[in-house]
């Protein structure tokens, strides 16, 4: 607590309304309605807060973005207060009219997902028809000279396509393509079962990520984010619990990260109840696990606790029922066996798409 | 040799903490004085040659292995080309 650092990123989760149906979508089970939403006021208020704390970096996500319809009002604001402004967006409603509207007004970056390289299996994915729309949009965006970062998320289901994907990524003038193996969260978690892919897809997936750098080079970058349940250490989640960025969720809740507040021992104040100074520096939640002095026996003895920081606590709270867990994707965890076992028989539950229940 | 930031990389300053920073899609970068010094000279135009000439203006002991290096790391770091421009 002593040396708490100022932030540097906020994730700006203005809805979680979204015309798409992805089962490894990463957003909360119980999705908010849009009378829950923080008004554009709230959210500006929200961007002054955050810049005067030391927010440089402002992503707009979701949910859909762009069903936000003061979208470029909100993009202005964050740039006027010299943030860099990314949209995190599925690419419908980009139509080219609403593109040039906000580069117009300061937008920096565009993180675009697809689903897959495949159209009907990325349509199956969205459980709408989006792909053409989301190439073409790609296209809107490149053609603006706006940076595109085309953002996959890898399952068991796109993951032998990995190579058709890094092309598409490519042709579609992408300067980045970030291939994101599913995180464990939301619907995501609920869907588990027919997401988690085989270590043998992992190993042919990765191999293909190589040779593709290889013949690609520096036309276009490529990101391979691993798989966690399938590496012997868990990820350095959010470069440590409460250090470096905040999330703010579409009602206004303040975040260390965007699933905690699957952690119901901890309260989750909002922007509207206290400052956003009051909540990054002061509250239970933000504090919980800041530093090394929480962290289970295992890991405080381990050499690695300033490098991964023990994992993920939203990862060790749903797996374990307790957040200061060692994450037990560790193979060093006591509850690694939780994790061995789901690899090896992952279960065979109906998908649920989001949204639908 | 004539570096170019890569598009999407912007050079800032903070004034809540009070120094230059670089703001690019993955996150925000906190050079010191000297690769501040450089960064602002990629523009595309500028020559390595004519950067270290600058640098030296400003700096005693610049030595231009150590400022081609600082580009190379800067390039692996996707925050800018080393490549001739391609327009
Ligand atoms: C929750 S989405 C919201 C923005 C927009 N609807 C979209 O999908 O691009 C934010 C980003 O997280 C990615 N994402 C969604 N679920 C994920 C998961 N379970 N694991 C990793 N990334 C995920 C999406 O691909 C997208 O790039
Ligand atoms: S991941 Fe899919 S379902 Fe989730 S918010 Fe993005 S587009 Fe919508
Ligand atoms: S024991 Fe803890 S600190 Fe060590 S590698 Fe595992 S999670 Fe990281």
């Amino acid at each position: 607590m002593a040396d708490t650092g100022r932030p540097f990123g906020l994730l700006a989760e203005l809805t979680h309304r979204c015309p798409l149906h992805c089962t490894y979508c990463s957003n909360p089970v119980e999705l908010l309605t849009r009378d829950r939403e923080l008004t554009t006021e709230q959210w500006q208020d929200t961007f002054d807060q955050a810049r005067k704390l030391g927010v440089l970096q402002v992503h707009l996500s979701g949910g859909e973005p762009l069903l936000r319809r003061d979208l470029p009002e909100l993009v202005r604001h964050a740039s006027r207060l010299g943030c860099y402004v990314n949209l995190v967006t599925s690419g419908l409603g980009l139509t080219e009219r609403r593109a040039a509207e906000l580069a117009g007004c300061g937008l920096d970056h565009v993180q675009l997902s697809l689903q897959d390289a495949s159209e009907t299996e990325a349509d199956r994915m969205a459980g709408t028809t989006a792909h053409r729309t989301k190439l073409a949009a790609a296209r809107i965006v490149r053609d603006l000279g706006l940076p595109l970062t085309v953002n996959v998320v890898l399952h068991r289901g796109n993951l032998d396509r990995v190579q058709e994907i890094c092309l598409l990524a490519k042709d579609l003038g992408a300067a980045r393509l970030e291939l994101a193996n599913t995180q464990y969260y939301g619907w995501a978690l609920r869907n588990r079962a027919g997401l988690l892919p085989s270590a043998g897809q992992l190993n042919r997936a990765l191999e293909t990520v190589r040779q593709m750098r290889r013949q690609l080079g520096e036309s276009m970058q490529i990101v391979y984010v691993t798989a966690d349940y399938y590496e012997p250490y868990p990820k350095p989640c959010m470069h440590g619990w409460a250090a470096r960025q905040l999330t703010i969720a579409p009602d206004g809740t303040v975040l260390p990260c965007p699933a905690a507040q699957v952690i119901k021992d901890l309260s989750w104040p909002r922007v509207t109840d206290r400052s956003l100074a009051d909540i990054w520096y002061h509250s239970e939640g933000f504090n919980a696990f800041r530093g090394t002095a929480w962290m289970s026996p295992t890991c405080t003895a381990c050499p690695r606790k300033e490098i991964d920081f023990g994992g993920c606590r939203c990862q060790a709270y749903l797996l374990t029922g307790r957040a200061e867990a060692t994450d037990p994707v560790c193979g060093k965890s006591p509850d690694h066996h939780l994790i061995e076992a789901l690899v090896a028989a992952p279960g065979d539950a109906e998908p649920v798409m989001r949204g639908y229940r | 040799m004539r570096p170019r930031l890569l598009p999407g990389v912007r050079i800032s300053y903070d004034d809540v903490r009070d120094r230059t920073v670089v703001l690019y899609p993955e996150g925000v970068l906190m050079p010191n004085s000297t690769a501040c010094a450089v960064l602002v000279r990629c523009d595309g135009r500028t020559s390595v040659a004519q950067i270290v000439d600058d640098l030296r203006a400003i700096y005693a002991d610049v030595d231009s292995a150590d400022v081609l290096g600082l580009l190379r790391r800067l390039a692996a770091d996707q925050l800018l080309t080393l490549e001739p421009s391609d327009g």
